[in-house]
């Protein structure tokens, strides 16, 4: 009996996005990351072409971060006053790209002026020469303040900017349309209101292979469920044809494994977890694992252990 | 959906008189605002305009693809219109339509492999027009075995079960739904269903309300191509909404616009 032929044949690709500008292209960086490019599921490579291998960014803070357990804070200790010497660290770790969050900016959390973050910026340009993700603190106030002179302090390195959110999207488009970077669409784990903001920064002209979209990320234990669901719908629609959907996704993966109680309780307070020291970094490893496989395209991580974890499942992967 | 335009017909006043004074004009401003209107293809019927109707469908292939890209279905009963089409034909194809008789079929099959064209078969054969279900759920049967037989990829099958007028029988709108729900089931992949929908609603006076009302309730049952009015944008809306309610389309506030764009 001949064996049915179970290939499955998309008609949509996902648009190819490349972060980072070399000398040669107006920037100043040394590689460049493209992702996206796919037209079949992830890692599928018999249905098709699974596009280019998700990139891993590695999150560097413009101002101390409060929370961080010991576990992960130890690899970071000595740099975390210090932008530029942290993102130099995570460059060694093997990171493919740096997400400066910048938390600093919010009125809440240090109230930090335009003049300091782009210094910061640049500094970190100067350090290392991987492409940059910048990403705002969601205060729509103070990004729309701040975000647009670091667009412009950057122009030419085609940066990656978040996020545009529904509310508030005009000033950010606007400014990485003009100063030519790539712009984060940002959604709260909301499919709907995902294709929306796609298509109210398209109405202002932003072209849609400068859009990475961003679908607020649950870690495991913490929705990541309804995050994989609408990863993997999003990439569904973008495979059969829903061009406002074609776009790579990036998730948040460092951040919110970490907020986890999973991986901050300390062997006291947890003695029947498992070891501390190694908790935090497997939670955020196999939420990073997870994730890859709804179609992800840029995993943000924090811990170096997660990040070469991760770096070596995708390798087997493809 | 797969939308076929349907205006660039010699049944129209103003398409024979184009055709007659082989005036381009009017078939340029035609192909034009259907294009602009989101039709995927172009359905052009020579109508009973011409004497000489393959000269005809010539001209109007050639006078379309002066105006515009979009792929033309070409549409006559008679194998020799179809084949005077497809020698000027610059774009991708459809043949609009071949019968479910079985040596019909092999020409029509062979002939949309050569042309690497669409190709719509109507459920009836030389027996006429089938008045129950199974018979032409049993035609389509058979239309896409010939493909499988001539090894034409299911995705350029389009059956058409012909729908009538609503006056001449008002049974059928009922009935086809159930048809378009086995043909689905003939094959994996299944062909595609489409239909000439302006037919139900010749003579009536609410034509518009009618075809939009059977196109909703036929994409629910698996119809996915139609030959119709796409400027009528209460009905490509509808065509468009229907698609989004079965989750073919994912919602957004713009999303009309979205699927327009």
């Amino acid at each position: 009996m001949e064996i049915a032929n179970v290939v499955e044949k998309w008609t949509g690709v996902v648009q190819e996005v490349t972060i980072g500008a070399t000398k040669e292209e107006g920037g100043t960086r040394g590689k460049t990351v493209t992702i996206g490019g796919a037209n079949s599921l992830p890692f599928m490579d018999f249905d098709g072409n699974p596009g280019h291998k998700p990139a891993i960014a590695m999150d560097v803070y413009d101002a101390p971060p409060e929370d961080w357990p010991e576990p992960l804070l130890k690899h970071y200790a000595d740099v975390v006053d210090n932008p530029a010497n942290w993102a130099r660290k995570c460059a060694e770790f093997g990171a493919d790209l740096i997400c400066l969050k910048l938390d600093g900016i919010h009125p809440d959390k240090g109230n930090i002026g335009a003049d300091e973050t782009v210094n910061t910026v640049k500094s970190i340009l100067q350090a290392v020469d991987i492409p940059l993700i910048i990403w705002g603190c969601e205060n729509d106030e103070r990004d729309n303040e701040i975000l647009p002179k670091v667009s412009e302090a950057t122009k030419g390195e085609r940066c990656l900017i978040g996020g545009a959110t529904q509310e508030n999207y005009k000033t950010i488009t606007a400014v990485c349309l003009a100063d030519g970077h790539n712009l984060i669409t940002q959604a709260p784990v909301d499919i709907n209101i995902g294709k929306q903001i796609n298509i109210l920064v398209t109405d202002l002209g932003f072209p849609t292979d400068r859009i990475v979209m961003f679908q607020t990320t649950g870690a495991l234990g913490y929705g990541i469920e309804y995050c994989y669901s609408i990863h993997e719908r999003v990439r569904i629609a973008a495979l059969s044809g829903d061009r406002q959907m074609a776009t790579p996704v990036i998730c948040d993966v460092g951040h919110e494994a970490w907020r986890a109680k999973e991986a901050k309780a300390s062997d006291s307070e947890a003695p029947n977890w498992g070891s501390f020291a190694d908790r935090g970094s497997m939670w955020e490893a196999i939420t990073a694992t997870t994730l890859i496989q709804s179609g992800v395209d840029i995993i943000r991580m924090n811990h170096p252990e997660a990040v070469s974890i991760v770096k070596k499942h995708i390798e087997n992967l493809t | 959906m797969i939308t076929l335009a349907e205006r660039i017909n010699g049944m129209f006043l103003d398409v024979k008189k184009a055709i007659k004074e082989r005036d381009p004009s009017v078939i340029h401003e035609l192909a034009k605002k259907q294009t602009e209107a989101g039709a995927t293809y172009l359905d052009i019927n020579v109508g009973t305009a011409a004497a000489d109707q393959e000269d005809a469908m010539r001209w109007l292939v050639e006078s379309t693809q002066e105006a515009v890209k979009t792929p033309i279905s070409i549409d006559s009963q008679k194998l020799s219109v179809i084949k005077a089409g497809l020698e000027v034909i610059k774009n991708d194809v459809m043949i609009n339509s071949a019968q479910g008789d079985p040596e019909v079929l092999d020409t029509y099959m062979q002939l949309a492999k050569q042309h690497n064209a669409a190709l719509i078969c109507l459920t009836m054969n030389k027996d006429g027009i089938p008045q129950n279900i199974d018979t032409r759920v049993e035609i389509a049967a058979e239309i896409a075995g010939k493909a499988m037989e001539h090894d034409v990829d299911m995705d350029k099958i389009f059956i058409d079960p012909i729908l009538f007028t609503i006056t001449v029988d008002q049974k059928q709108p009922a009935y086809m739904l159930e048809v378009f729900n086995q043909i689905k089931l003939i094959s994996d992949p299944p062909p595609h269903i489409t239909v000439g929908l302006s037919n139900l609603s010749q003579g009536t006076k609410e034509k518009s309300l009618i075809s939009r009302t059977f196109l909703t309730m036929a994409i629910a049952a698996g119809m996915d191509t139609a030959l119709m009015d796409v400027l009528d944008t209460e009905l490509m809306d509808a065509a468009i909404c229907s698609e989004m309610l079965l989750n073919k389309q994912i919602y957004s506030d713009s999303f009309l616009k979205a699927a327009k764009s």
